[in-house]
């Protein structure tokens, strides 16, 4: 399971390119910081307040001023601009966060996303998810795609919708997907698995594209 | 003359049983600590209480950098002080969600960045702001923390949800730097909502780890102006590990 996640974590990295700034979400989207390449500049963005983090602190590096958005302390690079929760979200719902990167409960086959609440269990709240979904022009899911075998990605979301229409790609353990006017089209197929065994763990029609490469595991 | 300095126990002598109160800080970063201790001893009862998330209990962060109290408004989720809270992320606090089962506490939740311009608007006199934030979600269907129904506006063929302003009865604030005029700075992420939620109240209090005359700074360094600051109160100590 491990080694899974850290696989889609490294393919998530390749997506970005030099100069991007993006949004990386507490768990499985975190670890995708440990893979970016290191020979470019993308900055990451820190909704509680900053853009420019860099590492988890230590007892050397620690500044109790500053924590990211799941409440770790962590260090911020040199080029780290700090703001206020208004100018973070500013950042957010002006689209100039380029890409949040999030785990799902539930993706729709029209890219309507589910992952912050279910009824009737512990109460988390959205905190700035919504905002980010709504607000970058990528929203990019990393997860493993199904639930113990249940589809995650179905017709539509059955649980309360975090926003509409927002999920541009799926990164899973099994493919790299797009969400398209047409349907979800699987981009890249991880060798493990054949595309009826990814079908299989599918709740809508993929789509394969022609081009259809190898998973990407350089 | 007018002196804007006071003691904690003074800064929140004001504040009344069912009123509503805002809270700095971002999961503890940031939080007004001597403010929270102040309205602890004070004992008020039955707030409702805005702020981001509902602090830190005891022992949170879990690791090598855990609190030896709780922080922030978790001082007053601890003594039960709180009847409703606002606020974006309610999952951290252990004592929220004991308190929502065991039926003491009810909660409405705003979206993180929402929930910065709906205190914004109240404090800059706004009749509340346009956002696409929410659209398709229960945030369009359920209630807002008034008890009343949202609305959906197309504006220029664009759709969004009109989200009113959010206003309390005091703003509780921390500041890593003021002048004896309330102009104050947050340092690095403790900005959090202790900018916008300055003006945003009928008082607004700041709790500054460093206090300084009048003049003796640039004024280029201050994030916030002192008009908008009623009461001041010193000594806030900077987070010990």
């Amino acid at each position: 399971m491990a080694d899974l996640k850290e696989r889609i974590a490294k393919r998530c990295a390749k997506h970005f390119v030099d100069g991007d700034f993006i949004n990386l979400g507490i768990g499985l989207p975190t670890m995708v910081a440990d893979y970016l390449p290191e020979d470019v500049i993308i900055t990451c963005h820190s909704e509680n307040g900053f853009a420019g983090i860099d590492i988890l602190a230590d007892q050397d590096t620690l500044d109790v001023n500053i924590i990211n958005s799941g409440g770790q302390y962590v260090t911020a690079l040199p080029r780290a601009k700090f703001f206020d929760t208004a100018e973070s979200f500013g950042l957010v719902r002006g689209g100039h966060v380029k890409a949040t990167v999030l785990g799902a409960m539930e993706v729709a086959e029209n890219g309507d996303l589910a992952n912050w609440i279910v009824p009737g269990k512990k109460v988390a709240g959205m905190g700035g998810a919504m905002d980010l979904c709504v607000g970058c022009p990528e929203v990019i899911i990393t997860m493993l795609h199904t639930q113990k075998g249940a589809h995650k990605i179905k017709k539509e979301c059955t649980l309360p919708l975090t926003a509409e229409k927002c999920v541009t790609d799926i990164i899973t353990e099994m493919a790299v997907m797009k969400v398209t006017d047409e349907g979800i089209v699987v981009t890249e197929l991880h060798p493990d698995y054949t595309k009826e065994e990814v079908q299989e763990a599918t709740g809508v029609d993929l789509i394969w594209s022609p081009d259809l490469k190898p998973y990407d595991e350089t | 003359m007018f002196n804007k300095i006071v003691s904690a126990d003074e800064a929140v002598a004001g504040v009344q049983d069912g009123m509503t109160i805002m809270v700095g800080g971002f999961l503890g970063t940031g939080s007004p600590e001597v403010l929270m201790d102040a309205l602890v001893r004070k004992g008020v009862k039955h707030l409702t209480v805005i702020g981001n998330d509902g602090g830190l209990a005891e022992g949170q962060p879990a690791g090598e950098f855990a609190g030896k109290t709780p922080r922030g408004i978790g001082k007053l989720l601890e003594n039960h002080m709180v009847d409703h809270v606002i606020m974006s992320h309610v999952g951290v606090n252990p004592r929220l969600n004991e308190q929502f089962a065991d039926g003491t506490l009810t909660y409405t939740l705003v979206p993180q960045g929402t929930l910065a311009e709906k205190i914004r608007a109240a404090a800059y006199g706004l009749g509340g702001v346009l956002t696409p934030v929410g659209l398709g979600t229960p945030m369009e269907t359920n209630l807002d923390e008034l008890g009343r129904e949202k609305e959906v506006m197309e504006i220029d063929g664009k759709k969004y949800l009109f989200e009113r302003p959010l206003h309390a009865d005091y703003s509780f604030i921390r500041a890593s730097m003021a002048d004896e005029f309330g102009n104050y700075m947050c340092s690095k992420a403790t900005r959090n909502f202790n900018i916008v939620m300055a003006g945003a109240s009928d008082h607004t209090v700041i709790a500054a780890e460093k206090l300084v005359p009048v003049g003796t700074e640039n004024p280029d360094i201050w994030q916030v102006a002192g008009v908008l600051v009623e009461s001041i109160v010193e000594g806030e100590p900077a987070w010990q590990i």
